[in-house]
Formats: structure tokens, sequence, C-alpha cells
């Protein structure tokens, strides 16, 4: 038997993270309270190196290793750059909130960079066992990120929540997933589509595994009716973990519905696309709806999320290069508009004070006219006004949809955006029209008062590039 | 390539926006003799390039090209162009030395009003409006122009904003300038539609292969399409040059500053419209109906407004009466196809209708604000200099010669005597009667203000002085024209060819060109000569002596006779005064009817369909359904896991049995 040496260079970066993760896991014993910055700046310096890797290795070239376990190509890496960026500015913005709270300890950062390399694995995953284990090492960071408050009652029953629905839609995942290996015989993904080529979409088990393997990926982006998970733990867990949560995993989600569902079996799209209408239709609907009556921010958003999620599946269902390519752009159009969103919730929260409910937000512009705007911006862009970048993602999607002829799903997935701009807008009512109930100062460090301007800022700023972003991600989509 | 003549035509507007953005936005640091230097710097310069133009468009030169390109939609090129030949460079020589002299005024008439940085950026910024307007080479910039002009002049009506009969006439003259536009941009729109282009030159060129196209507005009824696009564009003309309905916004428009009336509402917005006709006369001269209601509409403006200036008591309103009678007969002559008559009346009009207003401004000043002339009297002893200019006006206005209002006004009632279309023998009628009344109001306003005995209080007449030498001096310079320009340029302009391809007239409608024919045949004297000559025949001069007569008789020699008049004839004072009830008519009839229809479509429409049923019922029912099913979200773990059971069977049955 030969043994053959994979060829590592591809997989530098997940190496290098799983190595820094392990170093700061030691390291931070040693470190005393005083000086658990030290983990702090660590793990922020990880993602900096792991960027570094992932732009100095990015060529055109996609390039399989591990047995073609593992791929790298535009798509992964464009992911992991946005997973990096997306962490790093996580950690920044929690930095002080975790500080207030006695959350601000290297396991957190240590465990956020586990979570980063399942995240990593996942959208680099060409092999159905890559895909779960990258899946499942992700998946547990977040349960023991949101269990991390142990004494708060909410948290540790939203982690419980969580990990019991978690464990059953990942066995629901890996029950499709056998299915899938029992019809055609391999856990390679592109041996996987050559089999469904030739059998054709009237096979009754592939059909079988493909409602279980959709039903496993629309539990972890949270698609009606497997969203029930999303609110009890966005609103359960601390807020930088609900930040952690809302973020990059997301990206990570979307990574493997297109593995699977594009990469794998896309010649049964005839039959996913009718799936993800009914959920992608349920999510708008429903998460629109059920935000509208919701007095917590948090639990709004919560609900928000669940109706982007909606409108990403809706880009995925067009199948149609174009279609992946909007649906990928609102996945990371969501994602740093979500970045926004909560961070803007992390600095209002100050020691002793959870600014999560509505209220909170009343007269925000008397106290701090500056959040209030940053605030506008980011509630103009989810609810998908121009000139924001919100707008050109939903107008990509929906462009997409008409263009396969789906108008009357566009006209209701228009339809409930414009119920859902209601509730975008009453935070900005609320904001700039309505007395404050309280006259405290928002206090927050420099170095976040910088990078959330910068954040929700970008959502207008980054018009003039935006035609080279929509093109790369078609680069991406076109590099599958 | 970009020649010298180009570079000066682009320097020419430019030189007063530029002043006019300086004096508007840093006003307040620069300093009131900085803001006046800066501007009148600015028109002064506008006016000698005004000039140079005009002399090089006499000996020549032409301009028809686009400048710039703003903007392209479906093809369609949004051009700004300018169209420099005899007419337009004419109007910009008239309408930059006008807005020079009153520049100059505005500093003395002005002096203590706070706004007085204000002032003097709106008047630049209407000096360049009012240029673009005339050197356009299409209609979109002529609209641009129109609508520009139209601001500056709705924010000068209500320049004292504090004083509600201000923003009352502001607003008027905004709402009944939108009934003229409306019918303008109309006009405009069906010249884009049938001709395709905005064009002047390419629009022209191809009128008359329009001629047999109609279009059926309402079911049934076929119209000329010239005809359409002509009163369409003829309404506008309504709107703007205040006639007959739509004038009810001129009067009130003397709320404004003196020189603002001068400028803007007597020597050259309310022009435009004339402006415009003559510039679209190879439109107008294709259909005859338009040219009749063109004439009829003249003719009653020149006769019914004149008749009102009769009774008016407030100096600026008998001035503001008789400029719209005055526009009244351009517009005649327009209808008569002489539109060489109309612009050099306009032309004379413009110098002895502003010197009339700067001199009423001047005895406003000495008055101490007060306008009535009742309460004037004899003030030729005091302001030698404002008498003196005021009767070159009055005279200029009233048509005795050699003042220039003879020349122009003469012509255009030949012009009317010697047009055979229908309308014609009404407007000789109204025309001819005018010339009475104009010289009868005219010197009616003279001898009130200026002669007889004081009749104001004391302590103004202890007050009264001459003027200022920035007042005295426009009054004077303006006087120059008002006397000399008739006599020098009537043979060139109405009777030779002055304006070239300017203007376009039919064979068949030239009735200058009879006229002239006529007085060059029967005396020995030279054209200029026979004209006066004629007009001492059986001639409207008598009747302009005997207006002035009259005006001395009932005004100095027997002042109690009015009173007596008055008595008498109290139903016709009463019209009069009540200027035929226009007024009142749009009052009850549109504002009230209006805030009616309004009322009641916002209560039972807006309130109650839209806002009750549409908006808040789906916003209702939105609100409920949410509160409904946000209970489904129980909080219980196996509730959740049940609903990701249920989804997962829902889907499997979905499929399964299909793909089966």
């Amino acid at each position: 038997m030969n043994f053959v040496a994979p060829d590592i260079s591809p997989v530098i970066p997940e190496i290098f993270v799983l190595s820094m993760a392990c170093l700061i896991l030691v390291a931070d014993l040693y470190l005393s309270d005083r000086f658990r910055i030290v983990s702090f700046l660590l793990a922020v310096g990880t993602l900096l190196g792991a960027a570094f890797l992932t732009l100095s290795d990015m060529g055109a070239e996609r390039v399989y290793t591990f047995s073609n376990m593992f791929v790298d190509d535009t798509l992964s890496d464009v992911l992991k750059l946005a997973i990096y960026a997306l962490v790093f500015v996580v950690f920044v913005y929690s930095r002080r909130y975790t500080q207030d709270r006695g959350l601000f300890r290297g396991e957190y950062f240590v465990i956020g960079l586990f979570g980063t390399v399942g995240m990593m694995v996942m959208v680099s995953a060409s092999h159905l066992l890559t895909l779960y284990l990258g899946l499942e090492l992700l998946a547990l960071s977040l349960y023991t990120m949101v269990a991390f408050q142990r004494d708060s009652a909410t948290a540790t029953e939203a982690a419980m929540k969580y990990f019991v629905l978690g464990a059953m839609a990942s066995g629901m995942l890996l029950y499709g997933m056998s299915m899938l290996y029992g019809v055609t015989g391999s856990l390679e993904i592109a041996v996987i589509k050559a089999r469904v080529a030739e059998l054709g979409v009237d096979n009754l088990i592939l059909v079988f595994g493909l409602v279980f393997v959709v039903v496993g990926l629309a539990f972890k982006l949270g698609a009606v009716p497997f969203h029930m998970w999303v609110p009890d733990v966005y609103h359960g867990a601390a807020t930088s973990t609900t930040l952690y949560i809302s973020t990059a995993p997301k990206l990570a989600g979307f990574a493997i519905l297109i593995r699977l569902l594009i990469g794998g079996l896309e010649d049964l799209s005839a039959v996913w696309q009718d799936m993800l209408i009914i959920l992608a239709v349920l999510s708008i609907g429903i998460g629109n709806l059920i935000a509208i009556a919701q007095t917590n921010i948090k639990r709004m958003l919560a609900y928000s999320t669940i109706a982007h999620m909606g409108f990403l599946l809706l880009g995925i269902l067009s199948a149609t290069p174009n279609g992946y390519s909007s649906a990928l752009f609102y996945a990371l159009v969501y994602a740093f508009m979500s970045l926004g969103g909560f961070g803007m919730i992390l600095m209002l929260s100050r020691k002793g004070f959870e600014a999560e409910n509505l209220d909170d937000f009343k007269g925000l512009n008397q106290r701090s006219p500056w959040h209030a705007f940053l605030m506008l911006i980011l509630m103009f862009s989810m609810a998908g006004i121009p000139p924001t970048v919100g707008f050109y993602a939903k107008f990509g999607v929906i462009q997409s949809l008409i263009d396969v002829g789906l108008v009357w799903l566009a006209v209701v997935a228009v339809l409930f955006a414009v119920i859902g701009a209601f509730y975008y807008l009453r935070i900005i009512k609320l904001m700039y029209f309505d007395d404050p109930e309280t006259d405290a100062p928002v206090q927050a460090t420099v170095d976040m008062q910088v990078l959330l301007s910068v954040n929700a800022w970008a959502l207008i700023l980054v018009m003039p590039w935006l035609g080279s972003i929509i093109d790369l991600c078609r680069r991406a989509i076109a590099g599958l | 390539m970009i020649t010298n003549m180009q570079m000066v035509y682009i320097a020419t507007p430019l030189s007063c926006l530029i002043p006019a953005i300086v004096a508007g936005l840093f006003g307040w640091k620069i300093g009131r003799a900085m803001t006046h230097t800066i501007t009148i710097a600015g028109v002064a310069l506008a006016s000698l390039l005004s000039l140079i133009i005009l002399n090089d468009v006499y000996s020549g030169g032409f301009f028809n090209g686009v400048v710039y390109v703003w903007g392209s939609s479906g093809g369609f090129p949004f051009e700004i162009g300018f169209l420099i030949d005899k007419l337009s460079a004419m109007m910009m020589v008239v309408v930059t030395l006008v807005s020079l002299m009153v520049h100059i005024y505005t500093i003395g008439y002005m002096h203590d009003d706070p706004g007085y940085q204000r002032f003097f950026s709106y008047i630049s910024l209407f000096t360049f409006a009012m240029l673009m307007l005339v050197m356009s080479n299409n209609f979109l910039q002529l609209f641009f122009g129109w609508e520009a002009v139209g601001l500056v002049s709705y924010l000068l009506i209500g320049f004292w904003y504090d004083r509600e009969t201000a923003i009352f006439a502001n607003l008027k003259a905004f709402l009944v300038n939108r009934v003229g536009d409306l019918g303008f941009l109309l006009g405009i729109a069906a010249v884009f539609m049938y001709f395709g282009t905005l064009d002047y030159s390419a629009v022209f060129a191809t009128a008359a292969s329009k001629q047999n196209i109609t279009m059926e507005i309402i079911p049934g009824q076929e119209w000329a399409l010239l005809t359409v696009i002509c009163i369409l564009l003829f309404i506008g003309a309504m709107g703007k040059s205040a006639q007959v309905p739509l004038h009810v916004w001129l009067p009130d428009s003397m709320e404004g500053p003196t020189p603002i009336s001068a400028l803007i509402h007597a020597a050259t917005m309310v022009t435009a419209g004339i402006f415009m006709v003559a510039r679209m006369s190879p439109l107008f001269e294709l259909s005859e109906t338009a040219l009749n209601v063109v004439m009829v509409i003249g003719s009653l403006t020149a006769l019914l407004m004149a008749l009102v200036a009769i009774v008016q008591n407030d100096i600026k309103r008998v001035v503001a009466y008789s400029t719209l009678s005055q526009l009244g007969y351009m517009t005649v002559a327009l209808g008569a196809s002489a539109y060489s008559a109309a612009i050099f009346h306009l032309g004379t009009h413009a110098f002895f209708k502003a010197l009339l207003f700067l001199a009423a401004g001047s005895v406003i000043i000495a008055m101490h604000h007060e306008q009535d002339m009742r309460k004037m009297g004899g003030l030729k002893n005091w302001m030698p200099w404002t008498y003196i200019t005021a009767v070159v006006g009055s005279l200029a206005l009233a048509g005795i010669p050699p003042f220039s209002g003879f020349f122009s006004k003469d012509a255009i009632i030949e012009a009317v005597h010697a047009s055979q279309l229908p309308a014609a023998g009404f407007a000789y009628i109204a025309v001819t009667a005018g010339v009475f009344i104009t010289a009868f109001y005219a010197f009616r306003l003279l001898f009130m203000t200026f002669h007889g005995k004081p009749r104001m209080d004391e302590h103004t007449l202890r007050h009264v002085k001459e003027s200022p030498m920035t007042v005295t001096l426009p009054l004077m310079l303006l006087a120059i024209p008002s006397l000399g320009i008739g006599a020098i340029y009537m043979e060139p302009m109405i009777f030779g060819d002055f304006f070239g391809n300017s203007i376009f007239v039919l064979p068949e409608h030239n009735v200058l060109e009879l006229v002239g024919q006529s007085f060059e045949g029967k005396t020995g004297l030279s054209l200029l000569g026979s004209f006066i000559y004629h007009a001492l025949h059986p001639g409207p001069l008598w009747l302009a002596v005997a207006g002035i007569v009259l005006a001395w008789f009932l005004y100095i020699e027997r002042p109690e006779i009015p009173a007596l008049i008055k008595q008498r004839l109290e139903w016709i004072y009463n019209i009069l005064d009540k200027k035929y009830g226009f007024d009142e008519f749009n009052q009850f009839v549109f504002a009230q009817g209006a805030r009616k229809v309004g009322n009641q479509l916002w209560q039972k429409g807006e309130v109650k369909v839209i806002d009750g049923f549409f908006v808040n019922g789906s916003a209702r029912v939105v609100s409920l359904v949410s509160k409904v099913i946000r209970h489904v979200q129980s909080g219980y773990v196996y509730h959740y896991a049940f609903a990701m059971i249920i989804g997962l069977f829902l889907l499997l049955t979905f499929f399964l049995p299909v793909k089966q």
C-alpha cells in the first residue's frame, strides 16, 4: 500500500487557525485576568493572519486535496475572507460588552475560533464527510457559546433548545446523506452528481434523501417551519453570542446549501425548486409578519433574519447561475447588515443594562444623532430602500426570479418586503420622533465606534464598487 | 472649435448667473456695497456683450447650435443650445439694458431694506433666466427659462414675505401661471409627439408638411394639429403675458418692490409670451384659427384693461393696468401677423414703461410709501427730474409723436386695419378706442400726481424732496430711448428687413408690407414723414390728444366733475372698480370650488376609502395576523420539534407521490 502525502497547501489557513486556537487555549491558562486582552489580541491577529494566508493563495484555479474531500476555489476564498472579516468585527464589537458582564474569557475566543475552523471546512467541503465534520464543529461551538453565560436561566434554556433541536436536524441531515450514499454509492459530491445524472429525477430514494437533506439545511439557515429555535436562541443568548450566530454561520450555511444542492444535486433542481418555494414563501411571510408583533429588538431581528433567509432561498431556487450569484450577494450583504444591527444593540447596552427593547431606541437622535443615523442606514438597508446596498441585494434576487418566469413569487416577495419595511421604519420613527426614556450618554470604545461607523456607512458608500462585487459573486459561482 | 463669438454667447448669461450665486449664497459675508458692485458689474458686462452680439448679428452673424448636452433619455438628447439671430439679439439688448437700469435704481430704492443682498441676487438670477429664455434654440430650454423667470417672479412678488397681501399675490401669480404653463407644456408635448424633436429649426422646417394632420381630442371632433399646438402654446403666453382671462395676477404682483414691477412685470418677463409667439411665427402663420384667437384675446385685453386703469387710484396699479393694456396691443399685433410691430412695441414699451414704473417708485419714495394718488398733487415743484421724465414716459405711452410709443402703436393700429382676418374688424375698433383711453389715464396719473394743489398731510409735505442720483439717473437714461428709438428704428424694424429670417410671415398675411406700400405711394414725403402725416389725417393721433385734453379738463380745470360722473354712472364705475369681477369669479368658483371638491375627496375618498379601508385596513389585518401567529412560538421545545416533524412529513408526502 502506498501512502501519498496529501497536498496541504490549500488547507494552510485551516491549519493555522486551528493551531492558533489551541495555542490560545494553552496560553490563556497562564494569563491572569488583567492580561486577558492578550488572548483577545491573539484571536484577532489569528483572523488577520488567516486572511493573509487565504489572500496570498487566492488563485483562479480550483484545487482538490485530501482525496477530493476538500476543495479550494473562488467561492471558498470569497466566503472565507468574508467569514474572517465578520468574526474579526464580532470580536471587536463584543469586547467591552463581554468585559462588562464577566464573559471576557479566553474560552470565548477559542470557541469562536473553533467555530471559524468549522465554517472554513464547511465552505471548502467537497465530500459529505468533511461537510458534516465542519457542520458539527460549528454547531458544537455555537451550543457552547450560547450556554456560555451559565448563570443566566434564559441563556441555558436557549442552549438546551438549540442543542436538542440541532441534534434532531443533524440526524435528519445524516439520514438524508445516508440515503444519497445508498443510491449513489459515494460520499464524494462530484461523484454523486455524476450518478444522479445517470439515475434521473424519478428515483424514489433519491428524492426521499433529498427531502431530509433539505430539511437539515433549512434548520441550519432557520427557514420556516424549521425556524423555531432562532428567536429563542437569539433572544436568550448574550448579545455578543447572538451577533456571532447571526452573521458568519449564515454564510457557511449558504455554502453547504450551494455545495450540496447545486454542486451535487443540480439535476434534481426541478424537485428542490418546489421545496424551496414552499420554505421561502413561508419564511418571508411568517418572518415578516411575526416580526411586527415583537417588542424585543433581538427577537425582532431574529424574525427579520428568517425573512432574509427566505429571500436567500428565492435566489437559489431560480436554479440559474444569475440566481445563485444574487443569492451569494444577498448572503454577504445580509451578514454585514446583521453585523451592524446587533453591533448597535451592543453599543447601546452598558454595564447592568441591556438595550434589547424597542423602547430603548426611543429618542436616540436626541441622545446621539450620529448613532441614530447609523442605525437609520442599517434599517434602510435591511428594509431594502435605495440607495443602500440592501436594495440592490433584493433587486438582484427579484430580478433572477422574473428572469425564470416566477413573477408571482416576485410579487409575493415584494409584498412581504413592504410589510417588513414597517418594523424597520418603526425603529427610525422611535429614534427620531419619540422622546428618550433615559438621558444616559452612549458610551463605546473608540475602535467599536469607528468600526461600526464604517460598517454602516459601507452599506451606502460601497456603491461605486457594487459592480465589481457582483462580478466577483458571478465568478465565484461560475468557478463551482 | 469655439469661436470668439461663441465665447461671447456663453459669457453673456453666465455673467449674470455667477454674481447671482455669489450674492445669494455669500451676500451676508461680502456686504451690501460688494453685492451691488458685483451684480451691477455682471449685468453691465452682459449688456455690453449683448450690444456686441447685436452689432455682430447686424453685420450678418448667426448662430444655431448645441452648447452642452446635459442628459439623454431613450435616445433623445436634452440640450442647451443657442439660437442667436436678430430677434434674440434685440431681446437680449432690451433685457440687459433695462435690467442694468433697474439694478442701479435698486441701490437707491432698496437702500434701507434688510433683504438687500437677496434682492440683488434675485434680479441677477432673473436676468440670467430671461437670457436663457430668449437665447434658446429648443423648446425644452425655452420651458426652463420660462419656469425660471416665473420662479424669480414669485420670489420677488413675495419678497416682503411678512406681508399677508404679498403672500396672497405671490400664491395667486403662482396658481394662475400654473394654468398657463399647463397649456404651454401640453403644447410642447404635442410638438414632441408629432415632430419627434424639440429643436426650433427642425420643427419649423417640417411644419408646413404637418398642415393637414388632424387630431381627435374629443371623440368625433377633428382638430388641425397646428391649431391645437398654437393655441396650447398661446395659453402659456396668456399666463405669462397676462392676457384676459389669465391677467388677474399681474395687478396683484405690484405687491413686490417697485424695481421689480418695472423689470419683471412691465418690461421683460411679461413680454416673454409675446416673444415666444413671435419666435413661433412659422407655426402660427399656418393656423388662421389660432391667429384669430390671438387677436380677439389681445384686443379684449387692450380695451378692457385700459378702461379699468381709469378708475384706479393707486399709482402703481394705474401703471400695472396700463401694462396689461399695452400687452394686449402687442398680442393684437401678433394676431395680425405683424410680428415685427409687436416686437417693436415690446422694445419701446420696455423702456417707457420701465421709466414710468421707476418714476412712480421715485414718487413713492418721496411720499414715504404712500401710493394713493388722491393724497398726492403738485409734486412737480419738488421733484423736477422725476416730473420731466414722467412726462416723457406718459407722452410715449399716449402715443404722441415723436415719442417712441407713437410709432410702435400706430404701426400696430395700421397693421390691424390692413388685416384680412375675420377678427380684425373688432380688433381695430378696440385698439383705436384704446388710444383715447390710454392717453386719458396716462395724463390723469400725471395730473393727479404732479399738478394741482398738494393733497398730502403737512408732515409728508415737509419731507418731500427729489430722489437721490441712483434713482434719477436711470430715469434719465431710460427717457432717452423712450424719446428717441421710435423714429430711428421704425423704418428698418417694421417695414425694412431688420428681423430677416427670424420671423416668418406668409405672403397673404403680410400686412406690414401692405401698410408700407400704401404710405410710399401717396405722398412725396419719406416713409417716416408720411407715417406721421397719415396719423394726423383721420388718425388716432387726434384721439390721443383728445384724451389728454379731457384729462386736463377733468383733473385740472374742473376737478369736481369726476366725482359727479362717478355718482351718475355708478354702475359703470362699480363694474370697472371691481375689474369686471374676474377676481370674485375666480375666488368663488375656482378657489372655493376646488377647496370644496378637495374637502369632499379628502373626507370621503381619502379618509374613508383609501386611508380607512385600504391603508389602515390592510395594516390592521397584518397586525392582527401577526398577533395571532406569534402564539405558535410557545417556548416549549417539544412544540418546536413537532413543527419540524410536521414540516418534514409535509414535504415528504407532497413530493414523493408526485414523483412516483
